[in-house]
């Protein structure tokens, strides 16, 4: 439990090469994650701020529920 | 001795007959002593001949702030486009020049080993590099520990990555890089990975100096380039040339057909190009306009009986067939497009829903896999939905034009023997 920070931003990625397509991000973060034809996950480019609390919640959702510990999330602090 | 200004740098000597050590260090005498051999290449302002024209000093830069007990600088050879000559030309010319380029890039980083990697497929190559360093090993040259590898012929198994996971596991298999730039590693040790042509040319400006190396070329982008010409030209051809001169004057050199359709450049993860557009110089900064790079040095002259819609389909189906499907954007991607393309291309009734829906799994794919192999495929795509536009629409109309019925192609396809068991190594 460390200090929320509220300022910056997130994105979440993936490693292609691990993922296999389970598709339980798009299940656990339908915001961030969509699919394409195939069952991968498309991602959102564009960076959300980490004062989006709903999003980074449902994000860290995504990274624990992913059967191949394919994603993680990247922050980028602002400054 | 060389003389200054003069044309055939990289290639000076015969093609087919490798300089001796002997004759290589009679013929490319040093002639200038650079204070600092990084900042004499980062004055001469060199980028990777590999494709992605990535300034080569500030690569040397970031290995040699690398903290690691032992570095290794790895030549690549690999020569992964099927329609490119220009490595193994240069390493039947002048073997020496590229370990010396090597050699030169491991002082600066400090590396005590150089590995090069030649493809297995290629036999010349491989006993080019073996007769170059076994003279070198009898001449007592000075300098770091040679090393020659043979790797598999894959496409992808040139990329970078993919060749370090080679040399690492013996497996040829592009690997995920979550950072960019971001620093290889053999076992613990970083790795400096550079292009035998960016080699050579680190060889010669560590012997003529930066101020030499400037005289030809244009400011961004100096020095001399190795390009491979083929498609509607007498023969496949390796010219050197200057990146100032016009695609025009290139043709002409290479006595190819003067007034072609289009032409493919920077290999099959390159981009078509317009003929309209032959007078633009052959340089990154000039071809931007049009979408197009100078990518690894080749450029396919498409005559005017052949149909775009159909290389483009010959090359994206035997690019999808080289995937390392590991990724799953790749794996099942590129095929699709693959289908998508033959759909437009035999004008069956349902080519105009193909043709919207290769638009838009182009847009899908684009910048998802782990290496830049399915980028590039999307990149080749798109440039041909813009050049041969007028084609496509008529092909999806369902009125294929009459040279793709010809049988007539010019962009080359290594066969697809066994197509579905492909071995990795």
């Amino acid at each position: 439990m460390g200090v929320r920070r509220r300022t910056g931003v997130f994105y979440l990625r993936v490693n292609p090469i691990l993922c296999d397509g389970f598709g339980h991000c798009h299940e656990l973060a339908p915001e961030l994650v969509t699919m394409d034809e195939w069952g991968y996950p498309i991602i959102k480019r564009e960076p959300t701020p980490l004062s989006d609390l709903a999003a980074l919640e449902s994000a860290r959702y995504a990274v624990r529920g992913c059967p191949r510990q394919a994603l993680r999330i990247e922050r980028v602090s602002e400054n | 001795m060389m003389l200054a200004q003069e044309l055939p740098r990289l290639l000076y000597g015969k093609p087919g007959t490798p300089l001796t050590f002997g004759q290589y260090q009679s013929t490319f005498a040093t002639s200038y002593k650079a204070a600092s051999l990084l900042d004499e290449l980062e004055a001469s302002g060199l980028t990777g001949r590999g494709g992605a024209a990535f300034p080569t000093a500030r690569k040397a830069r970031l290995l040699r702030e690398q903290r690691s007990h032992n570095k290794v600088v790895v030549v690549n050879a690999m020569e992964g486009e099927p329609v490119s000559y220009k490595d193994s030309t240069l390493l039947s010319t002048n073997p020496h020049l590229v370990l010396d380029g090597a050699a030169i890039l491991a002082s600066i980083i400090g590396a005590k080993d150089v590995i090069v990697c030649v493809s297995r497929d290629n036999p010349n190559a491989v006993g080019n590099v073996q007769r170059a360093l076994d003279e070198r090993a009898r001449a007592g040259a000075r300098g770091p520990q040679f090393k020659l590898e043979t790797a598999p012929w894959r496409y992808v198994a040139g990329e970078e990555s993919a060749l370090v996971h080679w040399l690492n596991d013996n497996e040829s298999l592009p690997q995920y890089r979550p950072q960019r730039p971001s620093i290889l590693k053999i076992r613990h040790h970083a790795v400096l990975l550079d292009n035998v042509e960016t080699c050579a040319n680190v060889a010669l400006i560590g012997r003529f100096g930066a101020a030499w190396f400037r005289t030809l070329g244009t400011k961004v982008s100096p020095g001399s380039v190795l390009v491979t010409v083929t498609g509607a030209v007498e023969r496949p051809k390796v010219l050197e040339v200057v990146p100032s001169m016009t695609l025009r004057t290139i043709l002409n050199f290479a006595d190819a057909d003067p007034d072609p359709q289009a032409l493919l450049l920077g290999g099959y993860g390159g981009s078509w190009l317009d003929a309209a557009h032959l007078d633009t110089p052959y340089d990154n900064e000039s071809l931007a306009q049009w979408g197009a790079t100078v990518g690894a040095g080749i450029i396919v002259v498409l005559g005017r009986d052949g149909c775009g819609v159909v290389e483009t389909q010959r090359v994206v189906k035997w690019m999808a067939n080289e995937s390392a499907r590991q990724c799953g954007p790749c794996a099942f991607g590129l095929p699709a497009l693959s289908d998508d393309l033959a759909k437009v291309g035999e004008g069956s009734p349902n080519s105009a829903q193909a043709l919207q829906q290769l638009e838009h799994r182009c847009g899908v794919i684009d910048g998802r896999g782990a290496c830049r192999h399915p980028d590039g495929v999307v990149r080749f795509v798109r440039s041909a939905l813009r050049v041969f536009a007028g084609d496509f629409q008529s092909h999806a109309r369902g009125a294929p034009c009459g040279a793709s019925h010809s049988g007539k192609y010019f962009v080359a396809v290594p066969r697809l023997e066994k197509e579905r068991e492909l071995v990795w190594e």
